[in-house]
């Protein structure tokens, strides 16, 4: 076949590729067609992969040229997309629905990786060509920090790297060591240097960078990382397909970089910080100490057997899920005793905080997954004028969400961020596993309140015997 | 400077291309709701694993007998089918729990 014609064909395919990553994205906006908007990406996905696999033609000055390539070439780029795909498909299908959010920060990881890999080898190949450099440079550094920050993202996630880091002083010197990542970048790009050794040198730094820059965070704020990160990634993506001049890389780098970013301050609304805040930090840092309410009063603790008489007897109770709840995995005891509560006809709803669970939305997959009605989710703006008609909120493992500092108090490092109003209940039960402050370090006065009784030990273990106990009755 | 401006001018379609995709990406996720902030995040994750291409593209390029080079592009291609068929795969297992039931 002509050439010509195996190019036109492979922009074809990068074409219809492009289009399905923004049908897809589109339809990935609406509970009703997310998934076929999913698998339609992917197929555009492979369509794109195929292609550029098999149509390898290049557009020169003088005309189309067909390049030759090794069979052995061929075999290892099979070896290499066959162990990728077992790997990817058997972890993501494996993985239990309360560790998805590591896992995306993961596979996040391995795209930033695989551009900071095309950014080293391809620098000795384009010396001459300063665009080509700036490309290149830039991909292989914002991949790196991708690649590591992504890896601290999951260590933090998975419960491996417990505490924020703070070295003295970070912001300062994580804004030094940006510059210099940066400097030692145009440094590379414009000096006409060859070193390879410098040019580890940069990918190490990047690295580093990478690992100063999450490290600081708490792991509250991980979703709105890796949501940072994953538009990071999709930037060395695009810088990608600005060095081959390749239209399908351009367009599905540059999408996730622009729409990555915008979640990522959609993200940082719901929790009305700014993403400045989350990045330098406020909560358990200095701004935090000292603020808080100092407010004392005495805290009720209930036992299993009141709390379930109490639920038994209600006519409305509404389930606050928070952090807690994914972390001890309750989220099947949890329906359970929805599914009893209903049957003796008591109405059970559904609370559910913008920024439950572990990442926005990550409370709505949880409960889904253990088929909670998803009628009965309820969100915060709908549920809120409710809660003065419930007779019970169960609040299991979330704190920070059902803080009425946030409404009440100025000087609280959360105020200002809308909150579940489950104070306007006749009653408060809440689940937490000991007295200690939520994420963002402060007492919360929803403990002391009258209303409140505290029903102390963890979710799921408190869940059961409070369904085996309702089942006396 | 003079370099600078004329960079742009020889790469106006790009720059044409960049902007406009920048708006598509913005306006493509406006509205949606926090539900599914996470899926969308996990499905955009899994797009941009399209940075295979570029380590295809460095493969298909290499010289046979360069093995550090094959080696980084063998490490590439694997990290990048990662990204994208554990992408994919995880978020059709997220919205799978979505359907109604």
């Amino acid at each position: 076949m002509q050439p010509e014609f195996l190019y036109s064909l492979k922009t074809i395919a990068y074409i219809i590729a492009s289009a399905t990553f923004i049908i897809g994205l589109k339809r990935m906006g609406n509970a009703k067609t997310a998934r076929s908007g999913n698998l339609l990406a992917a197929a555009g996905m492979t369509l794109a992969i195929i292609a550029s696999i098999f149509i390898h033609v290049n557009k020169t000055a003088d005309g189309y040229e067909t390049v030759e390539t090794s069979g052995f070439i061929y075999t290892l780029i099979f070896a290499a997309i066959a162990i990728g795909t077992i790997i990817g498909w058997v972890t993501a299908k494996k993985v239990q629905m309360t560790k998805m959010p590591e896992l995306v920060s993961m596979f996040n990881g391995m795209g930033g990786a695989c551009a900071a890999l095309i950014g080293l080898m391809e620098f000795h190949h384009n010396l001459d060509n300063t665009g080509a450099l700036l490309a290149i440079i830039l991909g292989l550094i914002i991949g790196s920090v991708s690649f590591s920050g992504s890896v601290i993202a999951f260590l933090k996630l998975n419960g491996t790297m417990n505490q924020p880091i703070r070295l003295p002083s970070y912001n300062i010197i994580n804004t030094l060591v940006m510059i210099g990542v940066l400097a030692f970048g145009a440094h590379m790009v414009f000096s006409g240097t060859h070193s390879t050794t410098l040019l580890y040198l940069l990918f190490a730094s990047a690295l580093v960078y990478g690992i100063l820059f999450t490290i600081p965070i708490g792991g509250a704020d991980m979703p709105v990382v890796i949501s940072l990160l994953n538009s990071f990634t999709g930037l060395a993506a695009a810088f990608g397909g600005f060095l081959y001049d390749n239209k399908v890389m351009l367009t599905g780098g540059i999408l996730v970089g622009s729409a990555g970013t915008l979640l990522t301050l959609v993200m940082c609304k719901a929790m009305n910080r700014p993403l400045s805040n989350v990045i330098f930090g406020a909560f358990g840092g200095n701004a935090a100490s000292g603020s808080g309410p100092d407010v004392k009063g005495s805290i009720k603790d209930l036992s299993v057997a009141d709390s379930a008489v109490l639920l038994n007897y209600s006519k409305k109770v509404v389930i606050v899920p928070g952090y807690g709840l994914a972390v001890a995995q309750a989220q099947h005891i949890i329906h359970e005793l929805e599914e009893l509560l209903e049957e003796r006809g008591v109405e059970v709803k559904y609370a559910i905080h913008p920024v439950a669970g572990r990442m926005p939305g990550h409370m709505n997959v949880l409960l889904a997954e253990s088929n909670v009605d998803y009628g009965k989710l309820v969100e915060m703006e709908d549920i809120n004028p409710e809660f003065d008609q419930t007779d019970v909120v169960l609040v299991v493992g979330a704190n920070d969400v059902v803080n009425p500092a946030a409404k009440t108090d100025p000087s609280s490092p959360i105020y200002g961020m809308p909150i579940l109003e489950v104070e306007n209940a006749k009653h408060i039960i809440v689940n937490k596993r000991s007295m200690n402050a939520g994420y963002a370090g402060i007492d919360n006065l929803l403990f002391y309140d009258p209303k409140t009784s505290m029903l102390f030990g963890d979710a799921k273990k408190v869940l059961t015997e409070l369904v085996a106990e309702l089942k006396t009755m | 400077m003079t370099e600078i401006i004329n960079f742009i001018g020889n790469h106006q379609e790009i720059i044409f291309f960049i902007i406009l995709s920048v708006f598509v990406g913005v306006e493509v996720i406006g509205g949606v709701p926090t539900v599914l902030h996470t899926p969308l995040m996990s499905g955009a994750n899994a797009i941009h694993g399209v940075v295979i291409v570029g380590a295809i593209i460095v493969m298909l390029n290499a010289d046979p007998g360069d093995y550090l080079a094959l080696t980084l592009g063998f490490l590439a291609v694997v990290l990048g089918t990662l990204n994208v068929v554990g992408g994919f795969v995880v978020t059709d297992r997220m919205l799978e729990m979505f359907k109604k039931k």
